[in-house]
């Protein structure tokens, strides 16, 4: 075995990539359950490719086949049904990860110095996930596959000018047809995929670069020992290896949970509508995107003004365009000596806190159908969601702040 | 271990919310019963006899029925294939889409998933809800479906009642007279029906508990299998704790 493993070392760095980015990477000993989505968001990604493959397997992608070998998968598949749900909760679950990874981030400041990179490595993730789990969502042919890719694809049309091109050009037809669900198909399994394994390597490539971050946003390469050796560091193997296989088992019962018990959630996971073929003919009473999206949705449908003589649509596609964009720019907008949340003033803790809760709150506004109250609501929110960011450079550094200490703190 | 706790709620939350969400209207609430074999098989029955004429299942497979409710080939051959499709097909209908519309205004809908998409509440109610309308094409309306271009099928069993029945309503107690109101589904019948009502509301618990099957047959072996993963991951819960505590004993 070791003879092998010298063999194979002598041609290809399999031994110092090993050391590098696990036996010998350092990484901080006082993580906390915060910093487990990564792993988890991993560990889904692993779950959607594999299932993903045996889905494409039986999957017959045209506008003709694709509903009823969804159902065939579902009935006459061995274990397709099981195959089918792991994947639908993945998708679920996937975002749910990835928010809380994100707002890890936001609460520890992990986006600041050095690890800018980084940040927008894990937000160009987050927008080809988007992409991604909007094309997989067609793919059922479901009533709400289709008329949820109509009124997204049609946000495109909003442009002025060029819209109604653009979305021609999307869906490769007059409306969404077996054209469109042929692209989204190989983009689905081919194409989305490639680009999000390469920008997961960047993201985990340009962390290991400059090393992690911490609940106390010290950094740790400041205290070396003789060895040089960060004191506070351990090395991920097999110190967090083994630390991240405790969380892994809870988040594995609660999917299991899901898949077994709730694969619906109750409409939230999969859409009651979707159990109907779509037809172009008739529209659904109420079409609702699902849950990852609704906090941009209702963003779109805050904007109910027309404004500059631009159609109140134009600008609903604007903001939730820039909605998304302004996250790319955080590491520049937070002017804070420090980075966590625990030493941050009381300004920036509170603003954390409501952003956090009119996120979640918009998220719930865009599943519900529009009322005059819920859209002034969702104005609410998407103020406090912009005022987040373009107040951050103004009150992170006024502030004051409490002191870091020199070495990171364990309960 | 607090902060484990507050993650491990928020991801409970969307089970929390979608445990308070749902609800609908004025139904009847109808709670499914898979593990009754009888039940199943009596739907399976009337769904065959009185559905299968107009509406196919075509993501079903007979053999698959046949297998999940326990009925053997032969006997379900001779009484639940009514075309001349094998065993093994898919249970489609011979009625022509076309001409189907022409006569009811609307094709009838395949009802392989229709209890996933309704809910057997909605089910169970509008199977029951007919009432007599002769402004409508068929003298009949619905009172969950308003206008329906169904006629009542099983008008024979269930009778027809004079006016919109009681769905999804309270017995209430009339205060000057000390009555009981609305105990009945149907207060005054146009047509009698050969069932009792008792019985037609179990006639038709067991339709839309063979639809809920019909509509996710896994439903049948899902959340047996979850209890082992289950286990499973339970298992290896246990060694992924002790295996972190030995290897971490020494860091502080």
């Amino acid at each position: 075995m070791n003879k092998l493993i010298q063999w194979v070392d002598e041609r290809l760095p399999v031994v110092d990539a090993f050391e590098r980015h696990m036996s010998k990477y350092y990484a901080p000993k006082n993580f906390n359950v915060w910093y487990v989505f990564g792993v988890l968001s991993m560990l889904v990604l692993v779950n959607q490719l594999l299932t993903g493959i045996w889905l494409t397997m039986m999957y017959t992608p045209t506008a003709e086949g694709a509903f009823a070998s969804v159902e065939y998968i579902m009935r006459d598949v061995e274990y397709g049904w099981l195959l089918r749900y792991m994947h639908s909760t993945g998708a679920s679950m996937f975002f749910l990860v990835v928010y809380l990874h994100m707002f890890r981030g936001l609460m520890y400041g992990s986006y600041q110095k050095p690890r800018e990179l980084i940040w927008i490595f894990g937000m160009a993730i987050y927008l080809i996930l988007m992409a991604e789990a909007f094309m997989g969502y067609v793919l059922p042919w479901g009533q709400m596959s289709y008329w949820g890719a109509q009124v997204i694809i049609n946000l495109f049309s909003a442009i002025p000018g060029i819209g109604e091109d653009l979305a021609l050009w999307i869906r490769g037809d007059y409306l969404i047809s077996g054209a469109t669900l042929n692209r989204f198909f190989a983009l689905h399994v081919v194409a989305l995929p490639i680009v999000l394994l390469g920008l997961v390597v960047l993201h985990i490539l340009a962390l290991h670069e400059v090393g992690s971050n911490n609940p106390d946003g010290i950094d740790i390469k400041k205290n070396k020992d003789a060895d040089g050796k960060p004191k506070d560091g351990i090395p991920f193997h097999p110190y967090y290896t083994v630390h991240d296989l405790v969380p892994i088992a809870v988040f594995l019962a609660v999917f299991a949970i899901i898949v077994f018990y709730f694969p619906e959630m109750g409409g939230y996971f999969i859409e009651k509508p979707n159990f109907q073929e779509a037809d172009p003919l008739q529209t659904p009473d109420h079409i609702a995107p699902v849950w990852y999206f609704t906090p941009f949705y209702a963003m779109l449908r805050a904007i109910t003004f027309n404004l500059f003589g631009l159609s109140s649509q134009f600008w609903g596609v604007m903001v939730m365009g820039a909605a998304i964009a302004i996250l790319f720019v955080l590491p520049w907008l937070d002017r804070s000596p420090v980075r966590s949340m625990r030493y941050k003033g009381w300004f920036s803790r509170g603003a954390l806190a409501l952003f956090a809760v009119s996120f979640v709150m918009l998220g719930y506004l865009g599943a519900e159908p529009a009322t005059p109250i819920k859209t002034m609501l969702a104005q609410i929110g998407t103020a406090i969601y912009f005022g987040y960011f373009i107040l951050m450079p103004f009150y992170t550094r006024m502030e004051s702040t409490k002191p870091v200490p020199e070495r990171v703190t364990t309960k | 271990m607090k902060q484990l706790l507050t993650v491990i709620l928020a991801m409970c939350m969307p089970v929390v919310a979608a445990a308070a969400g749902g609800g609908g209207g004025n139904l009847d609430s109808m709670e499914p019963d898979l593990s009754d074999r009888a039940s199943l098989q009596r739907g399976a029955q009337i769904f065959t006899n009185n559905c299968m004429g107009c509406h196919s299942a075509e993501y079903s497979r007979y053999k698959r029925v046949a297998k999940d409710l326990g009925i053997p080939q032969e006997l379900y051959e001779q009484n639940l294939i009514f075309t001349d499709a094998r065993f093994g097909e898919l249970m489609e209908i011979a009625m022509p889409e076309e001409q189907a519309a022409s006569w009811f205004g609307t094709a009838p809908p395949d009802l392989t998933l229709t209890a996933r998409v309704n809910g057997p509440d909605w089910l169970y109610s509008y199977l029951r809800a007919f009432y007599k309308d002769e402004t409508r094409p068929h003298g009949v309306n619905n009172a969950v479906f308003d206008n329906v271009g169904m006629p009542h099928v099983m008008v024979n069993q269930g009778g027809l009642c004079a006016e919109p029945p009681h769905i999804g309503q309270e017995p209430e107690v009339d205060p000057s007279t000390g009555e009981v109101v609305g105990d009945d589904i149907c207060d005054d019948w146009a047509i009698e029906g050969s069932m009792e009502p008792g019985e037609f509301d179990q006639a038709m618990y067991d339709l839309t508990n063979f639809l809920v099957y019909l509509g996710e047959p896994a439903l049948m072996d899902r959340k047996r299998i979850g209890v082992y993963v289950l286990i499973f991951i339970g298992v290896f819960f246990i060694f992924a704790y002790l295996l972190n505590r030995e290897y971490w004993k020494d860091i502080h």
